[in-house]
């Protein structure tokens, strides 16, 4: 939503057409809108942050060089972020095919088994009685919980399994679509959806552990 | 899968109920569980929670030495 909110896509064509004439503010404009997305994109397949930023530098120099072929046929930032990832996955640091087998093997919950009924209760699979969950509070806008829960979801989301990191950020971070993730990422929709859910629980466990603590 | 749905399976569904992608059945089965179950609604509530703070968080600020980098090759490239 973070990008979604600063741009249209009247804005977009004017700029697009303004770099295609070298205008410098219009590049410094895109390169502020853009960068540090893409070096949060970056940092899922690179292991430093040296490495992301010159990932992220070759692929402004390609998007300058490919400028004047671009017909705004995909938004610039699909563009963008499509060199992008061409050019992180050249790097060789990750092997897609593996990431998806991973995914398709892993079988176990995202919530611990331990907090449902087993078999032998007349309710199995329910949740036990001293295990339900309870609602988390509200937070408005700069409240002090509001703002130590976004630091912990940072913290927690820094902590997630590369491709699950990826698809959360690419997803509740960025605000992109289910079909733009597939398609940049290169994976079916099935495992987008098993990666996005893994991380979003995982930052859900955090944050009810951490309000049992502190409330 | 048709019957009722537990709890322990309606957990692994949230992210495909609220993307908007469970089939019909299980959809019905999700929403027919929740109105009976206020641990699941909790969890569900918890989840969006989840999902919106996960929204909040702000991208790192572009480090000035790097931006001056990229201007630096777009005068380059010009």
């Amino acid at each position: 939503m973070l990008l979604a909110m600063t741009t249209t896509a009247g804005d977009e064509a004017g700029l697009v057409e303004a770099l295609k004439d070298r205008d410098e503010s219009a590049f410094a404009e895109l390169v502020d809108l853009h960068t540090p997305a893409m070096l949060r994109v970056a940092r899922g397949y690179v292991r430093s942050r040296e490495i992301a930023e010159d990932v992220v530098q070759e692929t402004w120099i390609a998007v300058l060089k490919g400028i004047n072929a671009f017909e705004g046929r995909s938004s610039l930032r699909t563009w963008l972020f499509t060199i992008l990832i061409n050019i992180a996955k050249r790097r060789g640091m990750r092997e897609r095919r593996d990431a998806d087998v991973a995914v398709i093997a892993f079988t176990g919950g995202t919530v611990d088994p331990a907090r449902f009924r087993d078999s032998e209760d007349p309710y199995p699979g329910h949740w036990k009685p001293d295990e339900v969950p309870s609602p988390f509070p509200d937070t408005p806008e700069g409240s002090v919980l509001g703002d130590e829960l976004i630091t912990l979801a940072r913290r927690e989301l820094d902590k997630l399994p590369e491709r699950q990191r990826l698809v959360v950020t690419m997803r509740d971070m960025l605000g992109l679509d289910s079909a733009e993730v597939c398609d940049l990422l290169d994976i079916s929709v099935a495992n987008q959806r098993v990666l996005l859910h893994r991380g979003r629980a995982a930052v859900r466990q955090a944050f009810e552990d951490y309000l049992r603590e502190t409330t | 899968m048709t019957g009722s749905m537990d709890c322990n399976e309606l957990v692994e569904l949230v992210t495909a109920y609220l993307d908007g992608s469970l089939d019909l059945e299980d959809r019905a089965r999700f929403d027919t569980h929740l109105l009976e179950c206020d641990g699941c609604a909790s969890y569900l509530q918890q989840f969006r929670s989840t999902v919106d703070t996960i929204g909040k968080v702000a991208l790192d600020e572009l480090d000035p030495t790097f931006r001056s980098k990229l201007m630096n090759a777009f005068r380059d490239w010009r």
